[in-house]
């Protein structure tokens, strides 16, 4: 899933001082899940624009919605009428939700109510964990299902660093070693020969370094 | 093909050493002048940290530079933290037009571990991959992405290894990687774990690594309480033993006990099946390079014509 956490509320205020009428947009897929922008979050939200905006006397209605899926055009027309009553949307989607919403709706500025911050997953009630950077070139078969690319705080392809200890890695105390991880399982899955090979240094150009990426499948385009 | 004193010294088979310099945090040619002064005649040749602990420092071909000017070798420390394969490609021809030929190739701390955290970690090639793409500069004239050279380089490629990270089961045989990668030499970690550090070159033994490479062990010589401390807790990837802080604490003349130990360290490390010499990492404490090699019957260095 896409992992964000909500703007500081402070920030959001701010953002949406100017503005009379304000939507706050939710989303119901994956900032639903990890608890940043669905259907709770923008009613607080909201709330929070509703109560600052009472200090300052200045006019305000603030209205929320949450669609299911900001990402996508078709799931966006339900949204149609509050957002051109609306001056300015404050989005709580992932970033390409907020763009979506910009396209879609481009005579109205989105604003972002979130920071997007990784794709991953919840490893626990409270904690997420960044497991892909969507390199464009998978190699996990390489790795016993462990992504080096994501996991290691260096990206390396053929092992661990000299920094690793105690399964830990040297950014931090609270990051475990992707290496470490990948390591252990080999020798688990008796495995550990296919490190000796040297892999060769990685072709970025399928990653964001070649470029903003677009995919065209002539076989599913209508 | 032309070679570096630190690679004729290799090999001769002579016990090697290497000292290391830390460029400055400015533009002081004599600061680097004066440490180089310092290590002139006690080693065989000296490491130029690159950006050391992600803290922005003099670059090390800049120094490297000044070094061959002052009659020293220099051994040019490359991470893969800073730069991309163009600009590394790019500075090691810049490097060898500029007379260097030994290179070290190595990661990097991370860039949180420094000075500026919000930097950019570039890691586009691992050090494995750099050692490799060493290697092909020099052995098949080609770059990276596949053009050639236009002449032929003479590059000595040294990787690093750290027995005192884990896993440590995997340790020698990301050593052997390295080598099958294309490393000429290896420089390891600080060692102040001897028991762990002969348990890491047994295994090295038994896959015959040695025996294709020369491996110099790192040392670092302790000049105060606080030196120590700051290894033990804040440097990543190293192990002090308690035993080691405490002999330091009991003694009443620290800087001595701390010569004391490093000259110890070096007479054991020569009867090491497999360690080809010492890499003495005495980074802000230069001046005691000259003890330590004359107490360590480690001069003089050999000399070629």
């Amino acid at each position: 899933m896409i992992v964000a956490e909500r703007k500081p509320l402070t920030e959001i205020i701010k953002a949406v001082a100017p503005f009379a009428k304000v939507l706050v947009l939710g989303c119901g897929e994956c900032v639903t899940v990890c608890m940043a922008g669905g259907d709770k979050e923008a009613k607080e939200t909201a709330a929070a624009i509703a109560i600052a905006r009472k200090k300052t006397g200045q006019e305000l209605v603030v209205k929320t919605l949450t669609v299911e899926r900001q990402c996508e055009f078709e799931y966006l027309e339900s949204a149609r009428k509050l957002v051109e009553e609306a001056d300015v949307v404050v989005s709580l989607a992932c970033g390409v939700g907020i763009q979506t919403m910009n396209i879609h709706y481009a005579k109205v500025q989105t604003l972002p109510g979130v920071n997007t911050t990784f794709m991953g997953l919840p490893l626990q009630q409270g904690i997420w964990v960044e497991n892909c950077l969507g390199c464009g070139n998978c190699v996990l078969e390489e790795t016993v299902g462990i992504c080096p690319i994501a996991r290691c705080s260096k990206s390396m392809l053929n092992g661990p660093c000299g920094g690793s200890q105690d399964g830990l890695c040297e950014v931090s105390k609270e990051t475990e070693c992707g290496w470490h991880l990948i390591v252990e399982r080999m020798i688990k899955f008796d495995k550990l020969s296919v490190l000796s090979e040297v892999k060769p240094p990685k072709d970025w150009a399928t990653s964001h370094s070649g470029g903003p990426r677009k995919m065209v499948r002539e076989d599913v385009k209508l | 093909m032309s070679m570096s004193n630190l690679q004729k010294v290799v090999a001769s088979g002579a016990f090697a050493v290497t000292g290391e310099l830390g460029p400055p945090k400015s533009a002081e040619r004599k600061k680097i002048e004066h440490h180089a002064h310092l290590l002139k005649g006690c080693v065989d040749a000296v490491n130029l940290t690159d950006n050391q602990t992600a803290i922005v420092r003099t670059s090390s071909i800049a120094c490297g530079r000044i070094l061959i000017e002052e009659g020293l070798d220099p051994v040019v420390q490359i991470t893969c933290r800073d730069r991309n394969r163009i600009a590394i490609q790019s500075d090691v021809l810049g490097a060898v037009a500029l007379g260097m030929k030994n290179f070290l190739c190595m990661q990097g701390d991370h860039a949180k571990c420094g000075d500026e955290p919000s930097a950019k970690n570039v890691n586009d090639l691992d050090s494995t991959n750099l050692i490799q793409s060493l290697r092909r500069m020099r052995d098949e004239q080609v770059f990276i992405g596949g053009k050639k050279l236009e002449a032929p380089i003479d590059l000595f490629i040294g990787a690093v290894e750290n027995p005192f990270a884990d896993p440590f089961e995997y340790r020698a045989y990301r050593l052997a990687k390295k080598v099958e990668a294309g490393a000429d030499f290896i420089q390891t970690q600080a060692i102040f774990d001897m028991d762990r550090f002969e348990l890491w070159m047994e295994k090295v033994r038994e896959l015959g690594i040695h025996k294709k490479i020369p491996i110099l062990a790192g040392i670092i010589p302790i000049k105060s309480m606080g030196a120590v401390r700051y290894m033990k807790n804040n440097v990543s990837g190293m192990i002090v033993p308690d035993a080691i802080i405490d002999r330091i604490k009991a003694a009443e003349d620290k800087k001595e006990e701390g010569i004391k130990l490093c000259v110890e360290m070096i007479n054991h490390l020569k009867t090491v099946e497999g360690v080809a010499g010492v890499h003495i990492m005495a980074v802000a404490w230069e001046e005691i390079v000259p003890e330590i090699t004359e107490r360590a019957g480690l001069l003089p260095r050999p000399k070629f014509d």
